[in-house]
């Protein structure tokens, strides 16, 4: 029986594979495709679906790849970049294929909102060989989802569900076939023997030509999709996938008779390019237009089609500075660069963007809302014990120290005040990082924060690193106890699975321990006077010779209640509002002429052993 | 029929909550809806907008600059900072209740909650303000200001659909144990406006 349900793109997702029947999910969290993963999670128990957070991407689809070769339905869940961490399977995987099906959401953040990069996996997916969906909404997130189990299972191939940002965090109502999720099938058959699993130069020789006539295959099939869709009868063509496309349908209707001045070509399933099917449109029109977030990926797939078939079409897109090269699209973005498309045409006709009631010159100026840690985030206690003790370091011995950060919440070290991030790359980055620095700059300290989840993730190969071939660096493990940016996600330290059942929980001092590090240190940072034990484990592990671990301690403030707070004594506060300049607390503002805690203070104390008039103290229980 | 609602707020008001009731709202009316919210790093303390949009047809999810019939601003600087996504003509319903920024980075202008407001007043007469936060409150939680808003909203008749369809999606999406002080809020805010538009 059918349903209607007000869903998340990545809720859509998820509701799509278990309709087809997914038995293994496996993945790795990173916004914005987390909620994927959690959504089947929810869902395991009751379906009888295996899930599992996994400690990176790459273990993520091994592992999915392992069920898949054996019969059963996979799907791995990722962001852009966890992609490429998950690289180095993929690339071979194509090769080897699967025999159940595999399916990896990949989710795109143009912007970016909360990424590294602006890679688009449509051209990942090419690069590959590996098919890629590229859905515009929810309903269509749904849908396709259910097509890539179909498609990986008939073709023996993975394919990319891509999604981006305004897709997986979209809601929108969704039409389900199924109102409430059922039980799916267990994996039947399981793995046969055969030398086709096993990767070696001779097979990869022999499933080439195989890999590519999937991909002629796949072109076929796609061309016939109504996924693939075309709609007016104008004599100006726009192609488009993913949202964009919802962009081009409603900036075209700023003009009367849009049905007869442009045919609009949506891209469903983007690679293989559907190529009959386009080049029948490209046939119907005098011009084209590519709107596309992103790599002009669509703008090269037609400029080749357009060449290969000596159609007298001309293209506007990125390529020739009509659409922005990088950042999110929107409705007004399509209409100014299809204006700017039409303008060279010679064209009279225009898009009308509408009138707004005042444009952004005319406003007041704003304060700036910049993402910081939160009040009583353990973080924010360890960078300010290391800027102390940089700080002292660089008076008695006039030795400068180098912060490397990584990627989590506590890349907002960076941020005003604290200013404790000089270099973030990608995830694990910050202990390889500080290790070249050390060969360049042999004088300076070394320092390389690293979040729980994050050490797991790919923090342990730098460590291993560090011990083997010397560098002189010191790493502060941030432990919270949970994958805190993405919403709060176990992870291998926590002692607890996906599912909330117990699991062996890895203890990241014994980790480094094993690894050979010698200088390592537990600092508990709960204690409200825990500043002067971090500052003395700081300086006692950057004057340690060699490589030196600090694991500091916490709890997360997102996910524990705090039993206390603390207050102003205004007797004793001298307004010199060093606690908000040195902090930049959320709980902690200048008012009028002293600093004030707000209620959203949880108690950590850090003001109070800092503010110089010990003016500072705790102002009651939380209940 | 399309109608765009903005929300503006600050991490931590509820903005994502308000929006997804809407949404379930517009839905109970036999409506398509889409809507895009900020998660991710601007989740707490950070500016946070959703836009939501309903019609008879599925769009993109980002309301067009000078598009939104409505912005519900849960903060004063938050209500301005969207104001150029509001058509000529729209409505804006704003908690006068303002949240400082947790740090000043060098080159942030002051914030002058009063200046914002009189800013407002002078430029859109018929705006409604109140502050919803200190309603909540007075009902039980200063976290129920985003229920109260919509209250007001459906107080003031500006959705398109009735007080009753959003009433009985707060009865059922509003877990038993905030039930009654949500609902509290709701209803103070629709008499508030009543009385406050004498209708």
């Amino acid at each position: 029986m059918t349903d209607k349900k007000l869903l998340m793109g990545n809720e859509a997702i998820a509701l799509g594979a278990i309709e087809a029947g997914v038995q293994v999910v496996t993945g790795y969290p990173g916004t914005p495709s987390t909620e994927a993963l959690e959504t089947i999670a929810r869902y395991a128990n009751r379906c009888g679906i295996y899930t599992e957070w996994s400690s990176n991407e790459k273990v993520a689809l091994e592992t999915a790849a392992g069920a898949a070769y054996s019969g059963a339905k996979a799907l791995v869940t990722m962001k852009q970049v966890g992609l490429n961490v998950a690289s180095d399977p993929l690339m071979s995987l194509s090769y080897i294929g699967v025999k159940g099906a595999l399916v990896l959401l990949v989710a795109d953040d143009p912007g970016p909102h909360s990424s590294q990069t602006e890679q688009d996996t449509r051209a990942f997916g090419h690069f590959a060989n590996i098919p890629v969906l590229d859905p515009a909404a929810p309903q269509e997130a749904y849908e396709l989802t259910k097509l890539a189990f179909e498609l990986s299972h008939e073709f023996e191939i993975p394919i990319i569900l891509r999604t981006t940002t305004r897709v997986s965090h979209s809601c929108g109502d969704v039409e389900v076939e199924v109102a409430e999720p059922v039980a799916v099938e267990a994996v039947s058959g399981g793995f046969i023997k055969d030398r086709r699993w096993t990767i070696f130069p001779k097979l990869t020789a022999e499933r080439h030509p195989w890999l590519e006539s999937v991909q002629v295959k796949l072109s076929e099939r796609f061309s016939d999709l109504s996924f693939n869709s075309v709609s007016g009868s104008g004599k100006i063509g726009i192609i488009a996938s993913g949202v964009s496309a919802l962009y081009v349908k409603e900036a075209v209707k700023t003009v009367k008779g849009f049905k007869e001045l442009f045919t609009l070509f949506r891209v469903g399933t983007v690679y293989p390019f559907p190529e009959q099917a386009v080049l029948s449109f490209l046939k119907g029109i005098d011009r084209l237009i590519v709107a596309e977030e992103l790599d002009p990926y669509l703008e090269e797939q037609v400029l080749q089609l357009i060449g290969k078939a000596h159609l007298p079409v001309d293209v506007y897109g990125k390529k020739n500075g009509f659409f922005p090269v990088s950042g999110e699209y929107n409705v007004d973005i399509v209409i100014d660069s299809v204006n700017r498309a039409l303008t060279a045409f010679g064209d009279n006709l225009r898009l009308s963007p509408a009138s707004p009631a005042i444009s952004r010159e005319k406003l007041p100026p704003l304060p700036i809302r910049a993402p910081t840690l939160c009040a009583g985030c353990m973080h924010r206690t360890v960078f300010y014990a290391f800027k102390q003790a940089a700080k002292q370091l660089k008076k008695e011995a006039q030795v400068d120290t180098i912060f490397s950060g990584d990627i989590g919440c506590y890349t907002l070290g960076n941020a005003y005040p604290l200013n404790m991030v000089d270099t973030c790359l990608c995830m694990g980055a910050g202990i390889s990082l500080a290790g070249g620095l050390f060969r360049a700059n042999p004088k300076a300290k070394q320092v390389a924060f690293i979040g729980d989840s994050t050490f797991f993730h790919s923090g342990i190969p730098a460590v291993v690193n560090a011990v083997y071939n010397g560098a002189d660096i010191t790493l502060a493990v941030l432990d919270n106890r949970t994958t805190a940016m993405t919403g709060h996600q176990p992870h291998p330290g926590v002692g607890l699975t996906v599912l909330g059942k117990a699991s062996k929980a890895i203890d990241i001092a014994d980790v480094v321990r094993s690894c050979g590090v010698e200088f390592v240190r537990t600092v508990d940072t709960v204690d409200t006077d825990s500043l002067e034990d971090c500052v003395k484990a700081a300086k006692e592990a950057m004057n340690f010779k060699g490589p030196s671990v600090i694991v500091f301690k916490g709890k997360c403030v997102g996910i524990t209640k705090p039993d206390k707070y603390y207050k102003i004594k205004p007797e004793d506060c001298t307004g010199c509002g060093f606690c908000v300049k040195e902090l930049g607390c959320p709980a902690l503002n200048l008012a009028e002429d002293k600093p004030v805690i707000q209620d959203s203070c949880s108690g950590c104390g850090l003001c109070a052993q800092i503010c110089p008039s010990e003016a500072i103290c705790i102002g009651g229980i939380k209940l | 029929m399309k109608y765009d609602v903005l929300i503006a707020g600050v991490g931590g008001q509820g903005v994502v909550l308000a929006s997804r009731l809407l949404a379930l709202a517009a839905m109970k009316a036999g409506f398509h809806v889409s809507t895009a919210e900020t998660i991710g790093m601007s989740q707490r303390e950070g500016s946070v907008s959703s836009h939501i949009r309903i019609g008879e047809e599925v769009s993109g999810s980002l309301i067009p600059i000078g598009q939104a019939d409505l912005i519900l601003g849960l903060e004063p600087a938050e209500t301005l900072r969207n104001l150029p996504f509001l058509r000529k003509g729209g409505k804006i319903l704003v908690n006068t209740h303002a949240i400082p920024p947790a740090s000043r980075p060098p080159g942030s202008p002051e914030y002058d909650p009063s200046a914002l407001l009189s800013f407002l007043y002078t430029n859109y007469p018929d705006i409604f303000c109140s502050d919803f936060t200190e309603l909540a409150a007075e009902v039980g939680t200063y976290r129920a200001a985003n229920v109260a808003m919509l209250g007001a909203a459906a107080g003031a008749r500006v959705l398109p659909f009735s007080e009753e369809t959003l009433k009985a999606v707060l009865d059922a999406e509003i877990p038993e144990k905030y039930k009654a002080v949500n609902k509290a809020a709701f209803e103070r805010a629709i008499k508030c406006i009543r009385f406050v538009s004498g209708t």
